[in-house]
């Protein structure tokens, strides 16, 4: 089975990398983009019957700081 | 007084660091591995190199505060042993949740890397005693991701208990209320993003960081 786990700074947090990529945006002629927040996707191949409560623990231990970032977990199949 | 020095795959200041504490206290360090289980015993002070650990992967010193020897250096905080880190060493101390807050990627984006002006925001710490309360010093900054953040509460809680010990003089990478170094609530764990193993004699330009090496001896060794 696989999951796919999004990183994202927590909303508040400075994300200068999403502010150099806006900037970017609209030095190619860009307009109309309000912001840009730029994240993380990591991809796990899991054995079959990992449980959800697993990966959410694979999450607080090591993928996401939760002291600057969200998760989001989508399993796949 | 004994120290150990901390080496991750990656880490480029160890070295550094100990001729900084061989310097100071006379003996040579105990270089420590990153699989090591164990401190060597009878270790008065544990310093955590800057570099660049794991590469910096995931998040900068994301994979080294989970790495074999972080658990015994954990162990050691827990029982009051002094614990210094600095640069990426101060980012596996948030990491590993020896310190509050985290250290994101330098407001301007840029690698930033020269001598910076500090004030000593607390000199009663372990770590601070060589210094005079306000005093400005100089040591070098060499990171990318020294922008040190926390929420509104833990940074009041910083502030009130005069656990922010280095505040930069002037802009630097955009940390909230401009910290350069913290210690913990016990005030043993101590992690700044400057150097001071870069300045410990006067051929670097500033040997304001040899009186942190002093202090610690000096309270460590009272």
């Amino acid at each position: 089975m696989k999951a796919r786990v999004f990183v994202t700074l927590k909303a508040g947090v400075l994300d200068p990398q999403g502010k150099a990529i806006h900037h970017a945006l609209e030095g190619l002629g860009f307009g109309g983009v309000n912001d840009v927040r730029a994240g993380k996707l990591i991809e796990l191949d899991l054995a079959e019957g990992t449980r959800g409560d697993e990966i959410e623990d694979m999450c607080r231990k090591l993928l996401a700081n939760t002291v600057i970032e969200n998760f989001r977990i989508e399993q796949l199949g | 007084m004994n120290s150990a020095v901390v080496v991750f795959p990656g880490s480029n200041c160890d070295r550094d660091l100990a001729v900084a504490l061989q310097l100071v206290t006379g003996r040579k360090p105990h270089m420590v591995w990153h699989r090591e289980t164990e401190l060597p015993d009878g270790i008065d002070v544990v310093g955590i190199p800057g570099g660049f650990s794991y590469g910096d992967y995931l998040r900068s010193g994301a994979m080294a505060a989970r790495s074999p020897v972080m658990r015994a250096v954990s162990e050691a905080a827990r029982r009051g042993v002094p614990v210094l880190g600095i640069c990426n060493g101060f980012q596996v101390l948030t990491e590993a949740g020896l310190l509050p807050g985290a250290l994101m990627r330098n407001s301007g984006l840029s690698f930033v890397c020269r001598p910076v002006q500090l004030s000593v925001e607390n000199s009663r710490t372990l770590f601070t005693s060589g210094y005079r309360q306000g005093e400005e010093i100089t040591i070098p900054v060499a990171h990318h991701d020294g922008n040190y953040q926390a929420d509104a509460e833990t940074l009041a809680r910083l502030e009130g208990d005069g656990h922010v010990t280095f505040r930069y003089a002037g802009e630097v990478n955009g940390s909230a209320h401009s910290i350069a170094g913290i210690v913990n609530a016990s005030g043993n764990v101590l992690g700044m993003m400057p150097h001071p193993e870069r300045a410990v004699e006067q051929a670097h330009g500033s040997a304001d960081g040899r009186r942190l090496f002093e202090g610690l001896l000096a309270t460590v060794t009272a």
